[in-house]
């Protein structure tokens, strides 16, 4: 007698129905669309969608959708000459309002969008589009801090009277810096100094040594406080990286940190990779600085040095040096907002700083009235060099001055830089914004993939996966005849089972992801396999063919689990370790052996039940 | 149909000795190609630029190449693939340039051949990322092999078999990469994928073969464990060559029909497929018996489980 037990069989009919309403949203393809934002970012409202269609209908183009997805208004066309056309009408007409980014949307029924079903986004190497991975210079990230904390110092120390030989950052027990260190004179009050410091190096360890000439403090960051500084450094970085992101116009970009230093940025659809780079790669910051207003710039230049205290710059956006003085106001990475705006006199940059820039920008206001200030950007990149037939890897920095202006009133965190021209003043806004990014970063891996060739990796995919799945389909049906089309359809039902799981998951599909459906379809057979060769042995004993039917899956089933396992920490292993498409890979992988258990157990279970079960009699199995 | 329509009874066990000969002369030819000429690795481990361009027309290597070299580019490595249109291009890394420098002067350099050339793919990576993935693959195959070896410790209640498992699964990619050292086909990170994967199905044949040795010692401690293990693989034998059948069918397809992105992985996971089967029938349970398993080792602990409380 062959049994399987009610609930079993509603769990394997729901877990399929479901699958199939999962995986359902992949069969109908994708059009060419548009995706039209705003670019104050709030909601596309509906009447603002319909104007905008009409808009284009006006144009002669032919709009075969739209609809609004997350606030953003989608507008699909039948063809991509309608497309490139509306992006063009679109951006001319409402130049304001809207950003714009060509995409696909899925050709997905009404229905199953309002339930939130969605096909498996495509992996760049099977949609075109650009990678990049950048590293996040966290030491830098480091220093800065230190740098802080050293310039606080300095002044506490001033201002108690307490005589300071030298405030450097030192490395203590540690390559790179990750400390303060005061240098007193023997002359001086090593308690006052303490107690001076207690508030500008709050949080630091502090600890006192006395030296051959005087004594020293120094205050050490814990591994915690760096690791904070750290991701607070990446956390910036990958929040200006997306605000870049978005103003570039691409569909469904993914900005997402990958490791402890480095960003991974995918932007689908985008082809021209200079263009990406010229505003994703401006990686700057931003000093705001006094202008040496005692000192002759001219003549610090021609004598090659500045004076005591001052710094030359002769590279500037008004064509002559300047000499700034050393004490910076405020950095970049304390500037929230920089936008154009209107003052009595024409266009005005305003600025926003945050509280502590402001509480500085107050002090040095206050005190310099009428003096000048200027803003200084400073700009990092990487260069290698050949020295000595060694590769060395060096960093460079441009610094330029791009602003400089009378101090007028006495402000703190909000103020206006005013005098320019219309397009000085977008310029300027534009250069202090893309000045916020602190932290250095720079390409290290860069990815482009056009969309032809995207469009045949997946036209090759797909015709291995279908020649691959109907060889062994095939294979089956001739080996095992009636057990063999079961396995067959147990087989379909995985692949249902993986895509909906995919789709749920919003993996996205890569060429491996497709190779590694593949292969479990492959492998997914071999549970069949073990199963049918058990029953077969059975058979050849001499015992019943539902007897069999149940031998085979008892003693089939340790074996199944043991060897599942297996390939189940190789698959895992490649998840932790891999990036890019090699996860997408492991992720099929595990996804796969997952499903393919369940069906092949519990599926082909269920079939063979209701073919072969109850109190029939069968003379023999067609195995 | 069946491969074998009756139960086999190959000696495995008493002829292990050639078995062992044939594995000990591949992997030492494997290794001495992998030691001496190494693997073709591409830029996902060397760093450097790979770009894949398409011409109107069938395209001229030695051009190409001239052209790319007059264009200040060093040792650019250039050939056909796909067809005599597409061109595939690989140089070292120059750090000196961003990508966005190289691919203006690949296209200046290319457009000069052909007006309408469009360069497909152009992939740039600094030598940072490549250093830093072959030492993360070496970790992954490390600690897939702990972490197997341990399963199967725990499983089969024996060190013996899980050495016999681990030793006979090294042989594999041992073989794979031997493979790629002799054919210099482009070693990429999807052929170390293909490598885990292959590793993760290799101990699946094995683990087949254990299931059923654990099997028939609980029914015959008596008997002797040689008996027992050619039993074993005998009567598995007909699942391990269908199992690898069918997905070597798969495995064809891919490497065929699947384009040139995918060839490195379905040759390294066929040739892997290959060389898991012989291990896991001729070597991983001859070590195991070498190092002495006997019923003992095995005795079932494992009660079996009532039918219901299958899945």
């Amino acid at each position: 007698m062959l049994e399987y037990a009610r609930w079993k069989y509603l769990l394997v009919a729901a877990v399929l129905l479901l699958a199939m309403l999962f995986a359902l949203p992949n069969v109908f393809g994708e059009d060419p669309a548009l995706q039209v934002e705003r670019k104050d970012h709030n909601p596309v409202t509906l009447e603002a969608s319909r104007a905008v269609e009409s808009f284009l209908t006006q144009r002669h183009i032919r709009v075969d959708r739209s609809y609004i997805d997350g606030g953003r208004l989608m507008v699909r066309f039948a063809n991509v000459p309608d497309q490139l056309a509306a992006r063009d009408a679109v951006n001319e007409q409402y130049a304001d309002i809207y950003r714009t980014a060509l995409s696909f949307a899925p050709r997905t029924p009404e229905l199953l969008r309002t339930l939130g079903l969605r096909p498996m986004p495509l992996g760049l190497d099977l949609r075109g589009g650009l990678y990049l991975l950048y590293q996040v210079d966290v030491g830098a990230a480091v220093s800065q801090a230190l740098e802080g904390y050293a310039q606080d110092a300095r002044r506490a120390l001033a201002g108690a009277n307490v005589a300071v030989k030298d405030v450097t950052t030192v490395a203590v027990g540690s390559e790179r810096p990750n400390a303060v260190r005061v240098v007193l004179p023997p002359e001086a009050d090593v308690n006052a100094a303490r107690s001076a410091l207690t508030q500008p190096l709050a949080g630091l360890t502090v600890a006192t040594e006395s030296l051959a000439s005087g004594s020293a403090l120094t205050g050490v960051l814990t591994p915690a406080q760096i690791r904070e500084r750290q991701d607070y450094a990446i956390q910036q970085n990958i929040t200006t990286l997306r605000n870049r992101v978005n103003e570039l116009g691409v569909s469904e970009p993914i900005v997402q940190r990958q490791g402890v230093d480095r960003i991974n940025v995918q932007l689908p659809g985008v082809q021209n990779s200079a263009e990406v780079k010229d505003i994703l790669g401006r990686v700057a910051t931003l000093e705001f600085r006094l202008e040496d207003m005692q000192n002759n710039a001219y003549e610090a230049q021609q004598l090659g040095r500045a004076p005591l205290g001052s710094k030359l710059y002769t590279h500037t956006r008004f064509g002559r040096p300047v000499l700034l003085k050393r004490e910076v106001i405020a950095t970049g990475d304390q500037l929230t907002n920089a936008t154009t705006g209107q003052s009595q006199e024409g266009p005005a940059v305003n600025i926003k700083l945050d509280a502590r820039a402001g509480e500085s920008m107050l002090k040095t206001t206050r005190a310099n009235l009428n003096k000048r200030m200027a803003v200084v950007l400073i700009e990092k990149r990487r260069e290698v060099s050949e020295v000595g037939g060694r590769k060395v890897n060096r960093e460079v920095t441009d610094e330029e001055v791009i602003n400089d202006a009378t101090i007028r009133g006495i402000f703190s965190n909000n103020f206006q830089i005013t005098g320019l021209a219309a397009g000085e003043a977008r310029e300027l806004a534009l250069l202090l914004r893309s000045g916020s990014l602190a932290i250095p970063l720079y390409p290290i891996e860069e990815r482009a993939v056009g969309p032809s060739l995207g469009r045949d990796n997946i036209d090759k995919g797909v015709t291995a996966l279908i020649v691959g799945m109907a060889g062994v389909f095939l294979f089956m049906a001739i080996y095992y005849r009636t057990f063999g089309l079961v396995a067959d359809l147990v087989l379909l039902a995985n692949v249902v089972l993986l895509t909906a799981l995919l789709s749920m998951m919003r993996a996205s599909l890569s060429l491996p992801g497709i190779a590694g459906i593949i292969l479990t379809v492959g492998m997914a057979v071999d549970a069949n396999v073990l199963i049918y060769e058990r029953i077969r042995e059975e058979i050849r004993k001499g015992v019943s063919p539902q007897a069999a039917i149940r031998a085979g899956f008892e003693k089939a089933f340790s074996a199944i689990a043991d060897s599942n396992i297996t390939t189940l920490i190789a698959g895992l292993v490649l998840w932790v370790f891999g990036t890019g498409p090699i996860r997408g890979f492991a992720v099929v992988l595990t996804l796969g052996i997952a499903t393919s258990m369940f069906t092949s157990l519990m599926g082909s279970r269920a079939l063979l039940t209701l073919m072969y079960g109850g109190r029939r009699k069968i003379a023999r199995l067609s195995i | 149909m069946e491969f074998f329509s009756h139960q086999t009874s190959y000696p495995f066990m008493a002829t292990r000795k050639v078995w062992y000969t044939l594995s000990a002369v591949l992997m030492i030819v494997s290794l001495a190609s992998f030691f001496t000429r190494g693997v073709n690795l591409t830029i996902d481990f060397t760093g450097g630029v790979s770009a894949e361009v398409r011409f109107t027309h069938a395209a001229n290597v030695d051009e190409v190449r001239t052209r790319l070299a007059g264009a200040g580019f060093h040792e650019p490595q250039v050939q056909n693939f796909g067809s005599s249109r597409d061109i595939a291009i690989r140089m070292p890394p120059d750090p000196k340039q961003t990508a966005t420098e190289i691919r203006a002067r690949l296209e200046a350099a290319l457009t000069g051949i052909d007006a309408a050339a469009q360069v497909a793919q152009l992939d740039v990576v600094g030598p940072q990322v490549g250093s830093e993935l072959r030492v993360s693959a070496m970790w992954a195959l490390f600690f897939t092999l702990v972490l197997i070896f341990l399963y199967i410790a725990f499983r089969f209640h024996t060190w013996r078999l899980s050495s016999g498992a681990i030793l006979a699964v090294l042989h594999d990619p041992i073989l794979v990469l031997g493979f790629f050292s002799i054919t210099q086909m482009p070693f990429d990170l999807a052929v170390v994928a293909a490598i885990l994967a292959v590793i993760g199905y290799s101990l699946n044949d094995t683990v087949v073969v254990f299931d059923r040795i654990r099997e028939r010692f609980e029914g015959n401690r008596r008997s002797p464990p040689d008996v027992v293990l050619d039993q074993s693989i005998n009567q598995t034998l007909s699942r391990t060559i269908m199992t690898k059948v069918v997905t070597s069918i798969v495995v064809v397809a891919l490497l065929f029909l699947g384009g040139p992105v995918l060839k490195g992985f379905s040759a390294a996971l066929l040739i892997g497929i290959i060389a898991g089967t012989y291990s896991s029938i001729y070597i991983s349970s001859a070590i195991a018996l070498d190092f002495g398993l006997t019923a003992e080792h095995v005795f079932p602990t494992v009660k079996k489980a009532a039918f219901d409380h299958l899945p």
